[in-house]
């Protein structure tokens, strides 16, 4: 049959004409979805700053404004649930801007013969949530829908911060030489999420890291640290965050995957799903851009803080081939760090 | 973490590098079969690693790859069928049909479902009688018997609403195929060990012999392969052609007899179509007479769709190991993992994909 080989292949998909799940992954298909359909629609200078929130001046005072919706399935998980992510999604969101996060709000979407006991215990676990972040909860919206057409429940929050300080944070502002340092061990909310949603179990729970993080941003603001960039790591891990700032700054940006703090059992269950730890959700894990010279300062200001206490220096910002992330590999060779087209999928074997 | 942290150690790797670089007096061009050791190679660097002398080339072993166009044409018409759920790894709901892939069927209505386990779909069954359960088994030898094992427990119960579309492919005829094209330049292989761990070693001692190539089953972290690489570089150096055995913690000889029995008591081998390659006699497997009642093919009758793979893109040959990815003059620009042109360029594992997500920006490579 040799000799009759031939080059052959399939027909491409083209642009998908129906929105699929990979569209909500934090890969590049969502990027072209924001591009293509959000950002062409609504441009303006905030929001093609493309960073967690907008930055406002008003009458001569700062404030940061963002928004995010919370669908997770199940509501409860180990380590938290959709009402402590709802909060604490937040309030990093202002956090990233450098902005101290004051002000909430909560649109509930409740499906029809959802217990009110349920919706009791979010409740409650926002109010927690706020109460240790600082934060209030000052204006909401209930609707509901009838039974199917919505999935028992799902949560906005919008929120309000304000901008004490002059230093321009956001992704354009991270510069060549700049340190790049992360708050602790990655992926334990998205396996957290994808054991119970799964019915995998692994050794060893894997509870989620949903944290507030504003004690970090403001700790480093208030030490005078130059603070150039944050990003917390949510859909797409620390692989996506990287990749949006390192093509919004036109940096290049090189890591070393062994200086990445992943726990022994997040790490085994990847292994077993063939997933990498750093395209894995977090909800309490962010980066920071800082000077070189200040660098040991800062991690010195985020190890003492519970939420901070995993803090290490992963790499660099270099200025050879802007736009692109580089990654030392564990054994030492070099190679891009991309971003992903949709969601991880396990692989057959 | 063990079995993992001693094979990712970065000294060690070196070393074996160096120890390679030691060996070596003249080129070599070594394939590594599995998409899985692709996907290292490509994700660690390994291949930077070694001198220039020895150039790796990725072999047809990426499961998704090679499954035929109208294999997922069927199963995309078998999971728009109401009444159906269609369960999959995860890794097959990407790749595009004709027309349409399945993530698009399941965004249209269709009940797609992602399974890790086979037996995740027998579950599905017991527990919806009304409705007919698909399981997309695919893969290498590696994956056989635990879909053997959700057909023979399907039959077990009676499970009259479970049924199997099978795309199962054999490595030991893809590997004479590659030796037996007239441009191969293939003088050694990495076999994959975790299909080794299944069927044994045995069946790639008459290729050695007859094609006088050395064969070393391989693991799949960076120093399992780069042991793999050494061996066969000590063997071509010395001029021997040998089957041996680096993944010894997993695999032995004879491989494992219960999955094999299990294997042979569902499946039969058949002639079977590699996506980009053509028909490649008994190298797949098919259910055998005794379970054809759960062949899913004859019970939705798509047993004779046939779908013509436009001959654009330079797959086959990737496949076959005659061309890198980065020689397509449409890698990364027409062809890219959102709009691909060819299977290797979908799946995780494919060659192409592999090649774009850690190291597209490479100079065009030594054409073989």
């Amino acid at each position: 049959m040799t000799s009759d080989v031939t080059a052959a292949c399939p027909l491409p998909i083209g642009q998908y004409t129906h929105v699929l799940m990979a569209h909500g992954g934090g890969g590049r298909l969502m990027q072209q979805l924001i591009d293509q359909v959000f950002i062409s629609a609504f441009s303006n200078p905030r929001l093609d700053e493309r960073h967690d929130g907008a930055i406002l001046d008003a009458q001569g005072r700062r404030f940061a404004f963002t928004t995010d919706s919370y669908v997770v399935r199940p509501l409860f998980f180990p380590g938290g649930d959709i009402g402590t992510l709802a909060v604490n999604g937040t309030v990093n969101d202002l956090a990233m801007c450098g902005a101290r996060p004051r002000w909430l709000s909560a649109g509930f979407i409740l499906e029809e013969g959802l217990p009110i006991e349920t919706l009791e215990r979010i409740v409650a676990s926002m109010r927690q949530a706020a109460a240790t972040a600082g934060v209030e909860i000052v204006t909401g919206d209930t609707k509901v829908v009838e039974k199917g057409k919505g999935d028992s429940l799902f949560v906005n929050t919008a929120g309000l911060g304000t901008i004490d300080h002059s230093m321009p944070i956001g992704p354009r502002h991270a510069r060549i030489g700049d340190a790049i340092l992360l708050n602790g061990d990655l992926g334990r909310h998205g396996m957290a999420i994808q054991s119970v949603r799964d019915g995998l179990e692994f050794e060893g729970p894997i509870e989620s890291d949903c944290a507030p993080l504003a004690d970090i941003v403001m700790g480093l603001i208030e030490a005078g640290i130059a603070v150039h960039c944050l990003r917390d790591l949510t859909r797409g891990g620390l692989a996506a965050g990287l990749n949006e700032i390192a093509a919004t700054a036109r940096i290049q940006i090189d890591i070393d995957e062994s200086a990445v703090p992943v726990s022994e059992p997040v790490r085994g269950a990847c292994e077993i799903l063939g997933f990498d730890p750093l395209y894995v959700a977090n909800e309490g894990r962010m980066i920071a851009f800082v000077p070189e010279s200040d660098a040991d300062r800062a991690l010195a200001i985020m190890r003492a803080l519970p939420v901070g206490d995993g803090a290490c220096r992963i790499g660099s910002v270099l200025s050879d081939s802007p736009g692109l992330v580089t990654l030392k590999s564990r054994i030492g060779a070099r190679r891009i760090l991309d971003l992903l087209s949709g969601e991880q999928l396990p692989r057959i074997c | 973490m063990k079995f993992i942290d001693e094979y990712r150690d970065a000294d060690r790797a070196q070393e074996c590098a160096r120890a390679i670089a030691r060996s070596v007096t003249r080129p070599w061009t070594i394939m590594e079969v599995c998409g899985g050791q692709t996907h290292a190679i490509v994700k660690f660097g390994i291949d930077e690693l070694l001198p220039r002398d020895i150039t790796l080339v990725h072999g047809p072993g990426c499961p998704v790859c090679v499954t035929p166009l109208e294999l997922i044409d069927k199963a995309i018409a078998i999971a728009s069928k109401p009444g159906v759920i269609f369960c999959s790894f995860g890794d097959m709901l990407r790749v595009p049909g004709s027309h349409t892939d399945l993530l698009s069927v399941k965004a249209s209505g269709g009940d797609v479902r992602m399974v890790y386990s086979p037996m995740d779909s027998v579950r599905l069954a017991r527990e919806h009688r009304d409705r007919q359960v698909v399981f997309f088994a695919v893969g290498f030898e590696t994956t056989a018997p635990a879909n053997a094992m959700a057909a023979f427990q399907a039959r077990r119960e009676q499970l009259t609403n479970f049924s199997l579309l099978v795309s199962h492919a054999l490595v030991p005829p893809a590997i004479s195929t590659v030796l037996g094209a007239p441009h191969n330049r293939v003088q050694a292989f990495l076999a994959a060990g975790h299909v080794c761990a299944v069927m044994g070693y045995h069946q790639y001692e008459p290729l050695a012999r007859e094609y006088r190539v050395p064969i070393v089953v391989t693991g799949f972290e960076p120093i399992d392969i780069l042991q793999g690489i050494r061996r066969c570089v000590l063997q071509l150096e010395a001029g021997e052609a040998k089957v041996e055995n680096q993944y010894a913690r997993a695999v032995k000889r004879e491989g494992n007899l219960p999955a094999q029995h299990m294997v042979r008591e569902v499946f039969q081998v058949i002639d079977r179509k590699w996506r980009g390659i053509g028909v490649i006699p008994r190298s797949g497997f098919g259910l055998s007479p005794a379970y054809a009642e759960f062949d899913a093919e004859r019970r939705f009758g798509v047993a004779d769709y046939h779908a013509d793979e436009p001959s654009e893109c330079l797959s086959g040959l990737v496949l076959q190991g005659v061309r890198k990815p980065v020689d397509c003059p449409a890698f990364g620009t027409r062809c890219t993992p959102e709009h691909p042109l060819g299977a290797t360029m979908v799946s995780n594992e494919g060659a192409c994909a592999a090649y774009y997500r850690y190291r597209r920006q490479q100079e065009p490579h030594r054409s073989l």
